[in-house]
């Protein structure tokens, strides 16, 4: 079913519809944040034939299969890297890496550190539901203190990540955070990712119901909601080391980094054309003949 | 299609294998490079470091091999040519994304230079351990196609090589090079870009309405397309069918690894390459490859001046092996003779091949070293008794 | 009268209550009726409080409902598909 109506459902056109309805559970945020990247790809202007998405393995790694655009599926925690030499083989593309927080900051964490690092020109949303939920429920380094995951049984005592910070200082050049109740906001925050040149990440916490939820007995998708609505508060530009998740306390969004910085193109063609001058000559596309 | 002539460096070189091999990369068009040092193998991507930003091109370098060998398939679905370099314990760490890559076909080289192992072991002596992990190393039934080269002319040579099987198979391709290979320096001839063939990359030529990233007829091999040309495809390391799509069902899953598997398996014999001496009325054949194989012609030289008849045949291409020349040898021949840098690889192919029709002596080599052209050449013996 | 309209694609719903919950002016509810799959979707329950802010289709995870102003919309046709408000 595509769109057989006059008035056609804006996200539609992003959607593989023939794969709906997908396999998220109920009340899980991930299609949520999906809702506001196809808005925000929208008011973007991009050529979508040019954005690509790519995505590692867990509940959020689907997102690249429901995707109407080219992408990319790769292995557990090496979205990033895939999308670094996507990225160096085809500047031309907008390179959207999609995935979970287990994915990107555990067996990912390496990789997402030195491309920020880098300031290689990606586009990061980490869907954040504190859990590895595709396994079913295990501990994740985002993680709060207290939980009741399968491999913590007795309760989580480990700390967990500040994930802010953590982008804030490998050095990214867009830092945000919001939660799948702050639609409008992460809309606004995708757009202005898509076309901003550098690394940057937003933590978009998300509901699950299924694992997180249930486990912890705090009630379903919609109690996440109602709690993210709740504990939130806005605070745009504060610094990312005030902005852990406490279990109890509130949630901090808002942007807190947007800086310029030359990206990791910008930095190598500088190096190289200042060191051969006229003989430094760019990658040609397309490449293969 | 010839070469792009900004890559070749014509002319005649005093290379070692590594160095070699980087201009066979140049040379067979490849113009993205990710990797991570680790002796013996690093010159390969210093020497690419330096070269690329002047043929045309990008080399980084990665966190670690897990980078590495994924960053080279995203540059390939991005359009580009793409090989990654190691050794071992890289080699281990690279597996997972060999099997992607396989499972993806996606296009694309690794390149081996085998040192000592297991774990960290002998970082700058020669082995030829590596040769079961080449095959087998990742998870899952799946086919690559590995090729030895046994001097740094070949290495150049098989760099080329490399990339166009893996261009004409979508598959990934190990070039599988040992240290003594890697640092000896030869003469190497690099002929003009016009007299080097390159297997294009197989784009499609339907139009996206048309086009299903895993449908295949005839050869096995999907048509590939690249990001960014308004394809909207969808590639995952799921279980896929024809249009890319995740289908985790025992149908889809039997479809789909059978034809991976059969893709390779049913060019087997023209991808055979070998190189062979004297083994037509032969009673001991020595099946060798790599470094090994060098020493093994002056085994064979010592025997043959000594009136026994033996031949040699040296292995090019490893993988897929090449059962069906061997089954034939193995029918003339009394016993085959198979030193190898480690305790016993390739010689179970040679057995399985030959069936029990021919005797197979292993030499084994427990690597940090080469072979005596005596411990080949005592086997030569026992295989005549 | 109402300024908007709301789709809902009943078969996709798996009765979260994320658009119900969210609609500012109270326009939704879960109804009784069931899909195939045995989850419970929205139905209008006040559709003349409706204002087309297609907040409910920002929110829904499952792509199964979205609005939209009626002054910018021509009439949309009725299909298996879709339940609405006339």
């Amino acid at each position: 079913m595509n769109c057989d109506l006059e008035i056609c459902n804006p996200v539609e056109p992003f959607l593989r519809s023939e794969r709906m309805p997908h396999i998220w559970c109920p009340g899980c945020g991930i299609g949520t944040t999906v809702n506001c990247f196809a808005r925000a790809l929208v008011e973007s202007g991009l050529d979508l034939d040019r954005v690509v998405v790519v995505s590692g393995i867990g509940c959020t790694g689907r997102v690249a299969g429901y995707m109407a655009l080219d992408s990319f599926h790769t292995t557990h925690g090496r979205a990033i890297p895939f999308a670094t030499g996507l990225k160096l083989a085809n500047p031309e593309l907008t390179v959207v890496v999609y995935s979970g927080d287990g994915d990107l900051f555990a067996i990912g964490g390496n990789h997402i550190i030195h491309a920020a690092r880098r300031n290689i020109d990606l586009k990061v949303v980490c869907v954040n539901n504190l859990i590895y939920a595709m396994t079913g429920g295990q501990t994740a380094p985002t993680t709060p203190i207290g939980a009741l995951t399968t491999t913590t049984p007795y309760g989580c005592f480990e700390p967990s990540f500040n994930l802010p910070a953590l982008m804030d200082s490998a050095g990214a050049s867009y830092v945000a955070r919001w939660t799948a109740y702050h639609v409008r906001q992460l809309t606004r925050s995708m757009k202005e990712i898509l076309t901003k040149k550098g690394f940057s990440f937003i933590e978009v916490l998300s509901p699950c119901p299924t694992l997180y939820q249930r486990k912890n007995k705090l009630g379903d998708g919609l109690d996440a909601m109602k709690l993210y609505k709740e504990k939130s508060k806005t605070r745009h530009g504060t610094s990312t080391l005030e902005v852990p998740l406490t279990s109890e306390g509130e949630i901090v969004v808002g942007k807190f980094v947007d800086r310029e910085r030359p990206d990791y193109l910008d930095l190598m063609r500088g190096r190289l054309t200042e060191q051969l001058g006229e003989r430094y000559v760019e990658m040609e596309h397309p490449v293969c003949q | 299609m010839r070469a792009d002539p900004k890559g070749v460096l014509t002319g005649i070189h005093f290379l070692d294998g590594d160095h070699a091999a980087c201009e066979g990369a140049l040379a067979a068009g490849a113009r993205f490079a990710a990797g991570y040092p680790i002796t013996p193998s690093t010159e390969i991507v210093e020497r690419f470091s330096a070269r690329i930003p002047t043929v045309g091109g990008v080399f980084i370098q990665m966190e670690d091999e897990l980078a590495a060998s994924i960053a080279i398939l995203g540059a390939v679905w991005g359009g580009a040519k793409a090989f990654t370099v190691t050794s071992g314990p890289g080699f281990s760490l690279m597996m997972e994304h060999i099997g992607f890559a396989a499972m993806t076909e996606t296009p694309c080289v690794f390149m081996n230079v085998q040192r000592g192992g297991p774990s960290t072991g002998l970082p700058t002596l020669p082995a030829q351990a590596d040769m079961m992990q080449a095959r087998w190393g990742s998870h899952g039934d799946y086919a690559i196609i590995a090729l030895c080269p046994n001097s740094p002319q070949e290495c150049f040579d098989l760099a080329i090589r490399s990339f166009n099987l893996a261009e004409q198979y979508r598959v990934p391709v190990m070039l599988m090079m040992d240290e003594c290979v890697g640092h000896m320096t030869e003469k190497v001839v690099i002929p003009p870009a016009g007299e080097i063939d390159i297997y294009p990359r197989r784009h499609t030529t339907k139009p996206p309405a048309e086009y299903k990233p895993y449908a295949s007829d005839g050869d096995l091999v999907p048509e590939m397309v690249h990001a960014g040309e308004g394809y909207r495809f969808h590639i995952t390391g799921l279980t896929h069918d024809e249009r890319g799509y995740p289908s985790l069902t025992v149908g889809t899953q039997d479809r789909l690894v059978k034809r991976l598997s059969r893709k390779i398996a049913a060019a087997a014999d023209r991808l055979a390459c070998y190189e062979e001496d004297r083994v037509e009325d032969a009673d001991v054949i020595v099946v060798s490859y790599g470094i090994t194989s060098r020493v093994a012609q002056r085994a064979v030289e010592m025997a043959q001046n000594r009136g026994i008849k033996v031949g040699r045949c040296r292995l090019i291409t490893v993988w897929p092996f090449p059962e069906t020349r061997i089954r034939a040898l193995a029918a003339r021949a009394r016993a085959f003779v198979v030193p190898e840098l480690n305790l016993g690889q390739i010689s179970l192919e040679v057995e399985r091949s030959a069936a029990g029709r021919a005797r197979t002596i292993l030499v084994p080599h427990a690597g940090g070293g080469v072979h005596r052209p005596e411990d080949i050449l005592d086997a030569i013996l026992e295989a005549t008794r | 009268m109402a300024k908007g309209n709301v789709v809902i694609n009943v078969e996709r719903c798996k009765g979260c209550g994320f658009c119900v919950e969210f609609c500012p002016t109270k326009v939704l509810a879960l109804s009784s009726a069931f899909n195939s799959r045995g989850y419970h979707p929205p139905h209008l329950v006040n559709l003349e409080k409706c204002s087309g802010c297609d907040l409910c289709g920002m929110y829904c995870p499952d792509f199964a409902i979205f609005g939209y102003k009626l002054a910018e919309a021509k009439p949309v046709p009725e299909t298996e598909e879709a339940v609405h408000a006339g």
